[in-house]
């Protein structure tokens, strides 16, 4: 049996990064993956004859310019491009649209509220204040608090030099910040409805918690990072769909020597004596190596993965504490040709945007209102593009593909597991939405393809369909992600690390979280750090 | 003759004015020549995307132009530019530069080898003098067609279906540099398979009266390709990651340098591909073997610097502190998520065994801020896809 220096498990983003920066460093590296294509949730999927969705991730706004620059992900194939802006359709007929040209925005705002406009840009300044604040924290790694070690020593005085960097105004708001609902800390800039509502959105993506509930100003801010720094091309997809950022990745790590295996699952991670040794497939074949890292969410790793003997009853205690709380589902359509929307007027720029349809807080609460009551909502709140306006790869010319991310869907019902009259259901609701604002919609649908959380941890992987890989809040974020204890991407047996969005600094196409567990895996090996540190902004 | 009253028109419109204005949603101009065109019409990066991603279109008319034709043409621009002119045949285009006496580039430029005894030059500068001090004792007619002859260039992956559905038949199988004749409402346009973006792309040259009817077919076919109107400000981007010089920003022209030591040679530009010192006579050519004799003064490099903060007009240092050079174009590549420049470098730089290290200069909240960053030079393009070059081309 060939023995290598380190495994990782799952073909994930985080997983493909992680082993692409320790295959560089020299290790030898292998990556096993239970499905039989890579990617994870970074997937681009031919599941209609000629079109090619992003059938989970969708756009491609927060993945670290550090990492696409150091592995050279441009000569692996990957292209991020530009979309541009967002609109909110309302119920009277009229449209809020985001534009990123500043004074179009502020006149948009100004049809609403002219003294919304004008705070816009007190908002936009505090934004960005925090991602200042945030954004180099993303590729360290969250110090222990409790510990004088001096690295971690180190760290806390990094910090708090950062914290006090802020100014003394800064550092208040930060902390309230941190705490506050998407709806308080809006109602801090703004009075007209519309413009809370659109702008909140992003604070309840991925997340089962309302605008209105403490913790959701951070995950707005989460959802910011990777708008607000103003670098052309920050944000945008990836041109073939989500799969290519996985595949550049891919790309990177056999340039290293790295190997990947597919229709290989992990499902035992052998311990000896508190170390590793290495995995145990579905099949029966084991694979050897000191080092073993998991791609997958801290439940799955430690409930399916370890034998429980092998953990402490409080690590045990603590993966059952970590709260997922699934709360999206996916729609991905097949269009024969391009929706109208008669609200936006023909030619309109927004076409390219991503679209929602809910006009007020009070609608975005309601239906999570629905998630808390075990059901889907029946006025959703979507997240919705047209990738094939800006992408020309995915579809046939002059067709369309449509990506639809969907708030609230509870990974499991009232009435019970999902079955397929559900997912048709929650289908149909989202469909009928969408048809009110565009009567021709319906007719062009070609295929669709309907995901709940439920059918997300199925294929995925992703427990509760949570697409954080564990929810985004205080009490589960920095150095206490994904446990106290754990958060620097090791875990309770030597050789053990974990490397997804279960770790700091959480979901999304990042590739933090696998950048950072190479830089302390390296650290363990006593090799030379080869992970880039983030771009300093001032 | 021009009308005596022509000083009341100080700036032309091309003939794609009429739909360029209209684009142009920033109002934003600039003059190029005896134009005015676009610098940015709705976003830059978007500008910029669609480029990179489906296919942009940039009206570059004011492009200079000049007609070499009759019996003595090929002999004659084998005589005037540096490489060897046999080696572009009929049909082909051939990127060129051409020196003065002393070896130093007066411009540079694209030839067409439009049909047999007639070739096109497109430059940024003009050179009815230059040519015609060279053409004595060739039997050749030289005009300026700039303002006769109406360009676009249409670049990015999805331009050769665009051009196809407005009826280039099998454009596909142009190869990078061909030249192809269409016939378009009864009139002759000439398409090449060339352009400044790095990327698939190409160039429509027409008379000026189909210019408006060939811009409305390309939007209308187009728009399902995603076709977009660029700027300068985007071609700019573009160019600067497909690693192309413009003269005037990354080296003085020759024939407006006051200062000595301010001229490059194409040496000294990275250009010796195009130079062939085995012809018996061109320009420059005693100056330019007298060169290879005692070494160049300066070298071009392109870079791939340290951080995030573009190095515009930085200065360069070796790793004593001792002055190596200077940024002549720089940028942030969205496509390769680098900070690139273009710089030339000069004594004490020693190849291979001295660093460079930028000297950049930035503005946050108005502070100016200074970071030392380390660079190392690329030989490649920046942004070099494979469909830049595979035949037949990619098809939507």
């Amino acid at each position: 049996m060939e023995k290598y220096d380190a495994i990782v498990i799952g073909a994930g983003h985080n997983g493909l990064t992680n082993a692409a920066y320790l295959a560089k460093s020299g290790l030898k590296v292998l990556v096993l993956e239970k499905n039989d294509y890579i990617g994870g949730a970074a997937v681009s999927r031919e599941l209609h004859d000629g079109w090619t969705y992003s059938n989970c991730s969708y756009v491609c706004s927060l993945l670290r310019p550090e990492i696409y620059r150091d592995l050279n992900l441009q000569k692996h194939g990957l292209q991020v491009i530009a979309y541009g802006g967002s609109v909110t359709f309302m119920e009277d007929g009229n449209i809020f649209g985001g534009y990123s040209d500043h004074d179009v925005q502020r006149r948009e705002i100004g049809r609403f509220s002219k003294k919304d406009a004008d705070a816009y840009v007190r908002f936009g300044r505090d934004v960005s204040k925090q991602c200042r604040f945030i954004k180099p924290l993303l590729l360290r790694t969250p110090p222990d608090p409790t510990s004088f070690r001096p690295k971690d020593l180190d760290e806390l005085l990094y910090l708090f030099k950062r914290l006090y960097g802020l100014g003394e105004q800064t550092i208040y708001e930060t902390i309230r910040f941190y705490t506050m609902s998407a709806a308080e800390y809006l109602a801090e800039y703004f009075e007209s409805d519309i413009v809370k509502a659109a702008m909140s959105g992003s604070g309840i993506i991925g997340t089962a918690l309302g605008p209105y509930s403490p913790g959701t100003a951070y995950v707005l801010l989460h959802h910011y990072m990777g708008e607000v720094d103003g670098s052309i091309g920050s944000w945008g997809f990836a041109r073939g769909g989500m799969g290519s950022v996985s595949k550049a990745l891919a790309g990177a790590l056999q340039e290293y020597d790295g190997k990947i295996i597919t229709d290989a699952e992990v499902t035992q991670i052998q311990v000896k004596n508190g170390k590793t040794t290495g995995v145990v497939l579905a099949n029966g074949d084991e694979y050897h190596a000191k080092n073993v890292v998991s791609n997958l969410d801290a439940r799955r790793t430690y409930q399916d993965l370890f034998d429980p003997q092998d953990l402490s009853e409080k690590l045990l205690k603590q993966v059952d504490n970590f709260k997922f709380n699934g709360s999206s589902g996916k729609l991905n359509i097949a269009l024969d040709g391009l929706p109208e929307f008669p609200a936006m007027g023909k030619d309109n720029p927004l076409i390219y945007a991503d679209m929602h349809f809910i006009d007020s807080l009070e609608r975005i609460e309601r239906a999570y209102d629905d998630w808390k009551n075990g059901r889907w909502s029946q006025d959703p709140y979507v997240d919705m593009l047209i990738p094939t306006m800006t992408d020309p790869t995915m579809a046939p010319p002059g067709k369309h593909y449509m990506s639809v991310f969907v708030q609230y869907a509870p990974p499991k019902l009232a009435t019970g597991e999902w079955t397929d009259k559900d997912r048709e259901g929650f289908g149909k609701t989202v469909i009928d939405q969408i048809g009110e604002y565009s009567p021709n919609f319906k007719d062009l649908i070609v295929h669709a393809e309907i995901r709940t959380p439920q059918d997300i941890e199925n294929e995925v992987g992703l427990t509760e369909g949570n697409i954080f890989q564990g929810e985004l809040t205080m009490d589960q974020m920095f150095f206490n992600r994904p446990f106290p204890g754990y958060a620097q991407f090791r875990g309770p047996v030597k050789g053990f690390y974990m490397c997804g969005s279960s770790t700091h600094p959480g979901g999304g196409v990042m590739a933090a979280p696998g950048a950072n567990a190479a830089r302390e895996i390296l650290y363990d090996l006593k090799r030379k750090n080869i992970v880039p540190e983030a771009e300093n902004d001032d | 003759m021009l009308r005596q009253d022509h000083y009341k028109t100080s700036v032309y419109k091309t003939p794609f004015h009429e739909r360029t204005s209209e684009l142009n949603i920033l109002n934003e101009w600039t003059r190029w020549k005896d134009y005015t065109v676009s610098t940015s019409y709705f976003r830059t990066d978007l500008e910029y995307f669609a480029v990179r991603n489906t296919t942009g279109v940039i009206d570059y008319t004011p492009m200079v132009k000049q007609k070499i034709t009759g019996p003595d043409a090929a002999e004659f621009v084998n005589r005037f530019f540096t490489r060897d002119m046999n080696k572009i045949a009929v049909g082909r285009v051939g990127y060129v530069v051409w020196c003065d006496e002393a070896g130093q580039v007066l411009d540079d430029g694209t030839v067409f080898h439009v049909r047999e005894n007639e070739y096109w030059l497109l430059c940024v500068e003009r050179q009815l003098d230059n040519l015609g001090n060279s053409a004595v004792g060739f039997d050749v007619k030289i005009e300026e067609i700039t303002d006769e002859v109406a360009c676009l260039g249409v670049q990015g992956p999805t331009s050769c279906s665009i051009l196809k559905a407005i009826g280039f038949d099998a454009i596909e199988h142009l190869k990078p540099f061909d030249i192809k004749h269409y016939d378009f409402q009864g009139q002759e346009v000439m398409v090449s398979r060339t352009g400044f973006s790095g990327d698939l792309g190409y160039e429509v040259c027409m008379p000026n009266d189909v210019a408006l009817n060939l811009w409305d077919e390309l939007f209308d076919k187009g728009e399902i390709y995603g076709i977009k109107p660029f700027g300068l400000d985007a071609l700019d981007l573009v160019r600067i990651e497909a690693g192309l010089l413009v003269p005037g920003q990354d080296f003085m022209v020759a024939e407006e340098a006051i200062r000595p030591g301010s001229t490059r040679s194409p040496f000294e530009l990275g250009l010796s591909w195009l130079v062939d010192l085995s012809k018996p006579v061109f320009n420059g050519r005693e100056a330019l073997l007298e060169e290879k004799k005692r070494g160049s003064r300066y070298t071009f490099v392109k870079l791939n610097i340290n951080g995030n903060k573009p190095a515009e007009g930085a200065y360069l240092y070796n790793q004593s502190g001792k002055k190596i050079g200077n940024v002549t174009s720089a940028m942030f590549s969205p496509s390769a998520k680098a900070n690139i420049a273009f710089a030339t470098l000069h004594d004490p730089w020693k190849k291979g065994k001295d660093k460079i290290i930028a000297e950049i200069y930035y503005q946050k909240d108005l502070e100016w801020n200074k970071v030392m960053e380390e660079a190392t030079i690329v030989t490649k393009p920046f942004f070099d896809p494979d469909r830049k070059r595979t035949t037949p081309a990619e098809l939507y």
